[in-house]
């Protein structure tokens, strides 16, 4: 194993987030009052990360005996998980003031989750792959039970710790299965060896459980039913890091293991994806109609944008892992941003989280409330923001790849998702408010929230050049 | 070919004179005071009868964790150095680098137990 | 004589086990007991195929998995811990604020 200068620089990112993760600790042992201190250190040094991400986009290459890559479409996950994390982190500091919550452990776990997710899309290795998504995953459970003195937070976190590690044991033994009937836990050897190898039935049986393991960790129907609980129990930035970079992690490493289908090999679970996305998609945006609680809300939407996105795996074209890899950083910002301002409306008892209590916020917080519904446009998916663009790419590489119905069905959730989307956004319009609420707006978490906001559009504007871009990777 | 078993049978020696000297060292050299509870069997600790439904104190599950992490970190010690010359003979000092590496961000961790009081018995 | 296939088939109804005890049991405990046993099955087949393909990965990888498990089970006991201090009860029926 060589370790030179170029593999230090071309994995900087990654280096820049696990040195922040023991810097971090550090303050917090040698430090009594470190709240802000460790808020800014953790959100300047994943912006650090993230902006060195997307300046090394263009040196890929594979380091440390070839089981790390760098560069291409890699720095474009990494980019979205560095960057969403520390947006997450501006969103933290003022609800962690809010709510009390212990600070010294939330930083650490937050850089060292996103440190798990960097692993997970630089891996060239299935070993790679199982390290990063347990370092993400355990450090998801200790965050979501973090407010350990209240129920919610640490029931949501058993719920999660219970399914997640079950989740992990079908991962653990598709791995089995992948390496035994292949002979190699080298992605790139699988990858080559892949039209041979999905004739063999222990293959695709190890390859099936690998990707039901998966969608447990993305919340796709029928692997769904921890999401609505975690998220309405978990802190709500922990929440807003789960359900965006977490998911995008997620699709991460499906997106490695799909890698030889994109280049056109048989896609062999092609039923199966097509099934989960579907019934993810339809279950996801019927249910949510039902929701008065808006986390809840926002998970059921996220089992729907979960098939939304698996839409681009089934289709089994270069173009939907390209549109894949739009959708998430899209999804990203637009989710976090409406859970930047959920968490600030909420208050420290976790009361203002139904839809009616904003009522009239309209008038109150103009600012907050056309945030709220630019967000709430996009995850609709209404042009010509980020959201909209996302589900066209994936809606398209259907057809291309020969599965025009589902992207028909798509379009029918869509539509659903369309109603309780824009409910929330007439209720705070339109609707009569009895309680006046008390909310803290701080100028931290605006910030983050201004910042997602300018991503979103962005991305709405501009979204030919940057699937380009991605394409260029994915090829 | 017996005599490559020498060093074993010079560690048996030296694992069973210890235990004996050990052992009645104590005895003959030790003040004598015994009462009833030094004479019960020893079990960690622990009461050594009674029903198996009983809850053990919760400062006894820290420890334990600890323990646990920490002890099952040793497999990836183990092997390596074992291994090392031939590891060292193919790449050089990183292969003693990489180990440090780990051994560093280990310390971390034992460290930061330490500091937030995970190993205080109170 | 021990081939390949004992191996396998003493891990598949290993796993199976785990997740028809992760699937049946309501105390959590028991729950995380099954899904180490799913681990554990998992290892077993990792290291029949390493002997089988002569590669010592498949070996080596079986050492990350238990290390991580133990990591695992640190998090999930002190989860437990948590909310039994809330709530006098580990069983998954009566932990329910939230909607399953």
């Amino acid at each position: 194993m060589e370790f030179t200068l170029t593999d230090l620089t071309h994995l900087l990112p990654i280096v820049i987030v696990a040195a922040s993760v023991l810097v971090a600790m550090t303050i917090d042992m040698f430090t009594k009052e470190a709240d802000k201190t460790l808020g800014w250190f953790t959100a300047l040094s994943l912006f650090a990360a993230a902006y060195v991400s997307l300046f090394f986009v263009d040196k890929t290459g594979v380091h440390l005996s070839g089981v790390v890559a760098s560069g291409g479409a890699t720095n474009i996950l990494h980019f979205v998980f560095t960057f969403g994390a520390g947006v997450v982190a501006l969103i933290s500091m003022e609800y962690a003031k809010k709510t009390e919550m212990r600070v010294g452990e939330y930083y650490v776990l937050v850089l060292s989750s996103v440190l798990g997710m960097m692993l997970i899309a630089a891996a060239k290795d299935l070993a790679v792959i199982f390290v990063g998504l347990e370092q993400m995953s355990i450090s998801f459970y200790a965050l979501a039970g973090i407010r350990r003195k209240r129920d919610k937070s640490v029931e949501a976190s058993l719920k999660y710790f219970l399914l997640g590690a079950f989740a992990t044991g079908f991962v653990v033994y598709g791995m089995a299965l992948i390496y035994g009937s292949s002979g190699t836990m080298a992605l790139d050897t699988i990858r080559y060896a892949f039209p041979d190898l999905v004739s063999q039935p222990l293959f695709v049986l190890g390859l099936a459980l690998f990707v039901i393991g998966f969608a447990f960790k993305i919340a796709a129907v029928p692997f769904h039913m921890w999401a609505p609980d975690v998220y309405q129990g978990s802190p709500t930035p922990v929440a807003g890091l789960m359900s965006t970079v977490g998911k995008a992690a997620a699709f991460a490493a499906l997106l490695l293991i799909f890698r030889p289908v994109f280049d056109g090999a048989e896609n062999a679970l092609f039923p199966f994806l097509a099934i989960v996305a579907t019934l993810s998609m339809l279950y996801g945006a019927i249910v949510a109609i039902a929701q008065d609680d808006l986390k809840r809300m926002l998970a059921y939407s996220s089992v729907a944008h979960a098939g939304y996105m698996l839409i681009g795996f089934a289709s089994g074209e270069a173009t939907g892992a390209a549109g894949v890899i739009y959708y998430l950083v899209a999804y990203a910002f637009m989710n976090l941003g409406a859970f930047g301002i959920i968490a600030m409306i909420e208050s420290a008892e976790e009361t203002n989280l139904k839809v009616q209590d904003y009522a009239g916020l309209g008038t109150r917080a103009p600012a907050l409330a056309a945030l709220l519904s630019l967000f709430m446009f996009a995850l609709s998916g209404i042009p010509p923001l980020a959201g909209f663009f996302g589900k066209y790419y994936v809606f398209i590489a259907a057809v291309e790849g020969g599965a025009t119905w589902l992207a028909l069905v798509g379009v029918a959730s869509s539509a659903i998702s369309v109603y309780f989307y824009l409910r929330v956004v007439v209720v705070m319009y339109f609707g009569k408010s009895e309680n006046r609420m008390e909310y803290s707006v701080s100028n931290v978490s605006l910030l983050g929230v201004t910042i997602s906001a300018m991503l979103v559009i962005l991305l709405g504007v501009l979204p030919g050049s940057i699937i380009k871009l991605i394409e260029s990777f994915v090829r | 070919m017996l005599e490559t078993y020498l060093p074993i049978l010079l560690t048996f020696a030296a694992a069973v004179g210890f235990a004996v000297v050990a052992t009645f060292s104590s005895e003959w050299f030790g003040p004598q005071t015994p009462n009833p509870e030094k004479h019960s069997t020893y079990e960690s600790g622990v009461k050594p009868l009674g029903t198996t439904k009983d809850r053990v104190s919760i400062k006894y599950y820290m420890v334990a964790m600890l323990f646990i992490i920490f002890d099952l970190e040793v497999v990836f010690v183990y092997p390596w150095a074992t291994e090392f010359g031939t590891l060292f003979g193919e790449h050089g000092v990183a292969a003693f680098w990489s180990m440090m590496i780990f051994l560093i961000v280990f310390e971390f961790g034992y460290l930061y137990a330490y500091k937030k009081g995970g190993f205080k018995w109170a | 004589m021990l081939t390949l296939e004992h191996f396998l088939t003493l891990s598949a109804i290993m796993f199976a086990l785990g997740v028809i005890g992760v699937l049946t049991r309501r105390n959590a405990i028991i729950v995380f007991m099954s899904v180490e046993l799913m681990l554990n099955s998992a290892n077993l087949a990792f290291v029949a195929f390493a002997t089988k393909l002569g590669d010592p990965i498949g070996q080596v990888f079986v050492f990350f998995v238990m290390a991580i498990a133990a990591a695992e089970a640190a998090v999930g006991l002190a989860i437990m811990i948590a909310v039994f201090r809330n709530k006098k009860t580990v069983n998954i029926d009566e932990i329910n604020i939230l909607k399953w």
